[in-house]
């Protein structure tokens, strides 16, 4: 933040701006305030664990599950599958729900999906401008600046500062196309094939994907020549 | 309702900071917020709407400065007292009121992978017409409703065209509120960057936002 903001947020001595001056000079505002929220969490959950609404073994797996199954892998693989397999890239095209099943990944967030695809003249970005929707069995849970005020704020208004700021400077002739998640439908990105990629296998090209990449807020790398994959 | 939630076009909120090999969960109670959603959920007092518009009646300064799970913590209880789960002394005191009946959970560990992977679709096969067709040229409509609505601020009386028909969905403004699922069309409307926000924006950019059919209005 800017010298000169906080200075006008000092001067206007608003609490509640300053608290979110505060948090922003911190990056995330849940690392300002932990204990809080952590002790009104466990009060809850024990009050409801006693009024029998709630499994405390049921909770654990769900966290077990996001934590450890449900994650930005599982799209990387159906991104790798669809760059060697023409046939699978047109059903991911065309109904992408049922291509993405076809590798096990269903479920919350993504009952219902749809898959853009990065070429040299189109550039995909995704967002939530209305709260984090965000395409879980393909990507897991989202980050938390894709959660934050400044992305969903200047997404739809500055896709190319956006992007300049993830360090990925678009071409001028590029046509880029913001999807703001309104609805039930997720977006998965297909980003490019990078360069140098011809000669590997699927899981070697997975391994290349990142989640960022699959927003659409990054490109996957080029492969430098002579790097062993 | 016009909400801080509805944030696309502001400025003002601040540079992007993603942070390098960020963990799911940030603390333990975050983890534990995500999953009471989800068990508390599977009680059916409320839905997937009724859950967003209790984090958007959040007062703006306060959405502002809460993280994002304090906010689906608040959210939560929110519903968990207007559904009646739990009352408010519950909530301050953390203890059963005296007396009070047990439950059995409705989600037990065994149900949590089916649950999981099954989702909640929103997709209706209800046969409702389309009003809308694709290729058509439309206006959103210009309507500020004080309830929950999935039509954003800054695409209110613009014009695009209707790029896609994704069938009838459950409509939001009505099922937030517990009015019905009054499923209708989403469209994938794409709207000019330029329509937008006028000549800074690239003349070569678009926004697709996904609509239902009560958003819109023929061009």
């Amino acid at each position: 933040m800017s010298t000169t903001r906080r200075g006008f947020l000092a001067t206007a001595g608003v609490a509640a701006a300053q608290d979110l001056a505060h948090a922003q000079e911190h990056g995330h505002s849940h690392q300002v305030v932990p204990s809080d929220p952590a002790l009104r969490v466990k009060s809850l959950e024990s009050l409801l664990v006693e009024k029998g609404l709630v499994d405390r073994a049921a909770l654990d797996a769900l966290v077990d599950m996001y934590e450890h199954k449900i994650g930005p892998r599982n799209g990387a693989r159906i991104v790798a599958k669809a760059w060697v397999d023409p046939a699978y890239k047109q059903r991911l095209l065309t109904n992408a729900s049922a291509a993405i099943a076809e590798l096990g990944y269903t479920g919350l967030q993504g009952e219902h999906m749809l898959v853009v695809e990065n070429t040299p003249q189109v550039h995909n970005l995704v967002v939530c401008t209305l709260c984090s929707c965000y395409p879980w069995p393909v990507l897991g849970l989202p980050p938390v600046w894709y959660k934050s005020a400044p992305y969903r704020s200047r997404a739809v208004i500055d896709p190319r500062g956006v992007l300049r700021e993830f360090g990925l400077e678009l071409p001028e002739a590029t046509e880029v196309r913001v999807w703001d998640s309104t609805a039930e439908l997720r977006y998965l990105v297909l980003p490019e094939r990078p360069a140098g990629s011809e000669k590997l296998g699927e899981e070697a090209l997975a391994a290349l994907v990142t989640r960022d990449a699959m927003v659409g807020v990054a490109k996957v790398a080029p492969i430098k020549p002579g790097a062993r994959a | 309702m016009n909400g801080i939630h509805d944030m696309g076009g502001m400025h003002g909120m601040g540079p992007i900071e993603a942070e390098k090999n960020e963990p799911v969960f940030h603390a333990r109670w975050e983890g534990r917020v995500y999953a009471l959603n989800r068990a508390t959920g599977a009680w059916g007092k409320w839905n997937l709407d009724a859950s967003r518009h209790s984090r958007e009646v959040i007062p703006p300064a306060e959405y502002l400065r809460m993280s994002y799970y304090e906010k689906w913590l608040a959210g939560m209880i929110g519903l968990l007292v207007q559904t009646g789960l739990v009352t408010q002394a519950e909530v301050d005191s953390g203890k059963p009121a005296p007396g009070s009946a047990k439950a059995t959970p409705r989600l037990t560990p065994a149900m949590v992978p089916q649950m999981v992977s099954r989702g909640i679709p929103a997709i209706r096969d209800e046969s409702v017409s389309p009003r809308f067709r694709t290729g058509q040229r439309v206006r959103a409509r210009n309507m500020h409703p004080v309830g929950h609505t999935r039509l954003p601020r800054y695409a209110r009386g613009k014009f695009g065209i209707i790029e896609r028909d994704h069938g009838p969905y459950v409509f939001p403004d009505s099922n937030a509120h517990f009015q019905g699922e009054k499923p209708q069309h989403v469209y994938s409307v794409r709207f000019a960057a330029q329509e937008l926000w006028g000549q800074q924006a690239s003349p070569r950019d678009s926004v697709y936002i996904d609509m239902w059919d009560n958003y819109l209005e023929p061009a």
